[in-house]
């Protein structure tokens, strides 16, 4: 392996920056995978951004488009068969799709890092965590072999993998599930980043070892003042660590809010479905409320909203227009700061 | 399992087999008889005592021998009432998949008995076996693993009917299937598609519909949720319900999504490595759990409300479970307890109602594995 950057630029300042430009800005980004049976549209003109210390959540169902954004981020999407044909990803004003490889080689690891679902996956089983998380001190720093497996040793230590000395040279399958994705964090982390991806980085874990696992990311980054996104479909795990949340459906954004007002008063038939949808004490015996029918097939999104088909809202104006995401704003007229919705009827649904 | 039967299927037909074993014959038509007899609704229709199932572990190439066993359930015991749902949580490994492959006698159990309308299916085979199972069906979690890719819908839901002739006559049987087909949503006409042209939650449907053909009693349903978008869990929650309600059916409904878990229990057991921590009623277990493992977990649960972030003590439980092969001495779960004293360490807690609530009417005084058993505030799942 080469060393990408020995004589790495002295880090940007961690926030601000001369210019006021955000730490990550996705702008009308669409990425589609050509196939056999045709186009499929994965993503289709996402906005959403991220500033130091804040935590976007990124909500949404299997094929709603949200770990393939995420790809398109870190420059990590197969291409082919993906293809990206419009838009925008800034880091700090810079656009990431323009770049030449080797300038994107710089911000990936160092400036974003990812947390990856399936840790035991994820990690080469050939090859001890100590060698694998030394590789980016050694990639990225060019540190000697020694040094690379102390600052292991150390990283083991911040994530609080216990005896972190005697593990450094364990394979993957020696750790548990939760100590695996404590090993990805570390790994991510190495390098201190200014960004990271979590991508369902606790679907795979059990409940209490969720709760350890989530406790750490969030103390860590505090202690960073990282930006964060994560990527998840659990309401739960959303509403505990989330600062502004975007929720997709069939690779568009359908709302954006802040976490406490997505929760009491959804502006989206889609957001308002999925909450009615968890199981409360006062249902029970009753029967749950579902949204009916299936997400789309992203080879054939249906015209106009794409949620339309099952949306109890829906009117002619929904099967032929495509819904902008706006601004909501109280029913007053004053303005609700960070939400939108992208909805024709969303005042009914967040007033009515 | 169907090739199980489909031998016991030809043993019928050699009549010289039967008489081989014509002693055992008569218990067995008596035990086939207990089996078809009807349960009366709230009267125990499965009863677990003492449950326990070791996995030897051995080593060696050519002389093996066993150097020890992952004790994956320890001894389980609880009453499944007719026509409730029962719950059964814990993380994974604790052994609810296991216990789940017992009471369907699908693993030999290393002792302890499951006993089916008096009969103890740990110890039964040939017709009575056979009776027993087309009485207690299962569905399974992941229905992308679950359905055999080659075999058209029709022949998958249809495949019980080839065991058990008897439930529908090979004329009607095409009929019947759509029948099924149109009784868990799906459209009747869909009979000679494949599994792949589904979604998950369709093919969770086509699982659920070949787990009633049999008009079965029981229904253990091993995660059957938890591999689904959340939109569509809801519509299969409603379909278990109505099903439920409709054929006056038992559930076991495992899973670890507790919130899940409380909208469709009757009681809920809590599950901690083989051992069953804690068991009671919905409200007993969700809203006054007095084990520390049953509080631990509840208070992990995420809650979809970014106001409970604020309130309430929230217990993070330190390391992870330990292995099933070499469990704890005493108590299971004092290595990760905060009560942990000596006697936990020495002095195996049964499950029990706690002495300190012993006689009163409270919703604490429910069976609990502990022995500092008491009620504790934290933020409560699916509150």
């Amino acid at each position: 392996m080469t060393i990408i950057d020995k004589t790495a630029d002295i880090p940007a300042p961690r926030s601000g920056g001369p210019d006021d430009a955000r730490l990550l800005e996705v702008r009308d980004l669409h990425v589609e995978f050509h196939t056999r049976d045709g186009v499929a549209k994965a993503v289709n003109g996402v906005n959403y951004s991220v500033d130091s210390g804040e935590t976007l959540a990124v909500l949404g169902e299997s094929g709603s488009g949200k770990s393939v954004t995420a790809q398109a981020i870190m420059g990590i999407l197969d291409m082919p068969p993906g293809k990206i044909p419009q838009g925008q990803i800034l880091y700090r004003g810079q656009d990431m799709l323009t770049m030449s490889n080797e300038e994107r080689r710089k911000i990936r690891g160092q400036k974003i890092a990812m947390i990856f679902q399936d840790a035991l996956s994820s990690l080469n089983p050939v090859l001890s965590v100590g060698y694998q998380l030394g590789e980016m001190f050694r990639v990225h720093q060019g540190l000697s072999r020694k040094q690379a497996k102390l600052k292991a040793i150390e990283l083991m230590e911040r994530v609080k993998i216990p005896a972190a000395k005697q593990r450094v040279g364990d394979y993957p399958h020696q750790f548990s599930g939760g100590m695996r994705q404590r090993i990805m964090i570390a790994m991510a982390l190495a390098l201190e980043p200014d960004l990271i991806i979590a991508d369902e980085p606790t679907t795979a874990l059990d409940v209490t070892v969720q709760a350890q696992v989530m406790d750490l990311l969030k103390e860590l980054q505090t202690e960073f003042n990282m930006g964060l996104i994560l990527i998840t479909h659990d309401l739960g795990v959303v509403a505990d660590v989330a600062d502004k949340i975007a929720v997709m459906y069939a690779g568009r954004i359908v709302e954006t809010a802040p976490v406490h007002e997505l929760y009491k008063r959804p502006a989206h038939p889609y957001t308002r479905g999925l909450l009615d949808s968890i199981p409360r004490l006062d249902q029970k015996g009753q029967e749950l409320y579902a949204i009916k029918g299936l997400p789309p097939n992203l080879l054939k999104i249906p015209s106009g909203c794409a949620f339309n088909p099952r949306c109890p809202k829906a009117e002619d104006i929904c099967r032929t227009e495509i819904p902008a995401l706006v601004p909501v704003s109280e029913q007053d007229g004053s303005e609700l700061p960070g939400r939108g919705s992208a909805c024709h009827f969303w005042k009914e649904t967040i007033h009515g | 399992m169907a090739e199980l039967d489909k031998t016991d299927g030809s043993m019928d037909a050699t009549p010289n087999v039967t008489e081989v074993v014509s002693v055992g014959a008569v218990d067995e038509t008596a035990a086939v008889a207990a089996i078809e007899a009807p349960v009366e609704r709230g009267e125990p229709i499965l009863q677990v005592r003492n449950l326990v199932k070791h996995f030897p572990l051995s080593q060696g190439i050519l002389f093996k021998r066993q150097v020890g066993a992952v004790k994956a359930v320890d001894g389980v015991s609880f009453d499944l009432y007719q026509g409730e749902t029962l719950g059964i949580v814990g993380e994974s490994g604790c052994g609810k998949s296991t216990v789940a492959r017992l009471l369907m006698a699908l693993e030999t159990a290393t002792s302890g008995e499951v006993f089916y309308k008096g009969q103890d299916i740990t110890r039964l085979s040939g017709r009575a076996l056979k009776a027993v199972r087309r009485n207690i069906q299962m569905v399974f979690q992941d229905p992308y693993t679950s359905l055999n890719p080659r075999m058209t819908v029709g022949d998958i839901i249809g495949e019980p009917f080839d065991i058990h002739p008897e439930v529908a006559p090979k004329g009607d049987r095409r009929a019947k299937v759509q029948e099924l087909l149109d009784v868990v949503g799906l459209n009747p006409e869909y009979i000679n598609r494949y599994p792949h042209q589904f979604s998950g939650g369709q093919r969770q449907r086509i699982g659920i519909a070949r787990g009633l053909a049999l008009n079965p009693e029981i229904i253990i349903c091993d995660e059957p949720v938890s591999a689904l978008d959340v939109s569509v869990q809801a519509q299969v929650i409603n379909l278990m319900e109505k099903l439920q309600d409709e054929f006056n059916l038992s559930y076991v409904f495992i899973a670890h999504d507790l919130s899940i878990v409380r909208h469709i229990s009757d009681r809920v057991g809590v599950m901690y490595l083989g051992k069953m921590a804690e068991i009671g009623t919905d409200a007993e277990i969700y809203d006054h759990p007095t084990h520390p493992y049953t509080q631990a977990l509840l208070s992990a649960v995420p809650v979809p409300d970014p106001e409970a972030r604020e309130r309430g003590e929230r217990i993070i439980l330190a390391g992870d479970v330990p292995s099933p092969a070499n469990p704890p001495s005493g108590c299971r779960f004092r290595t990760r307890c905060w009560k942990a004293q000596d006697k936990c360490s020495t002095e195996m807690p049964l499950l029990a109602v706690p002495e300190r609530f012993k006689g009163s009417d409270s919703p604490a005084a429910h069976e609990s594995a502990c022995h500092f058993a008491e009620e504790k505030d934290i933020v409560g799942a699916a509150s």
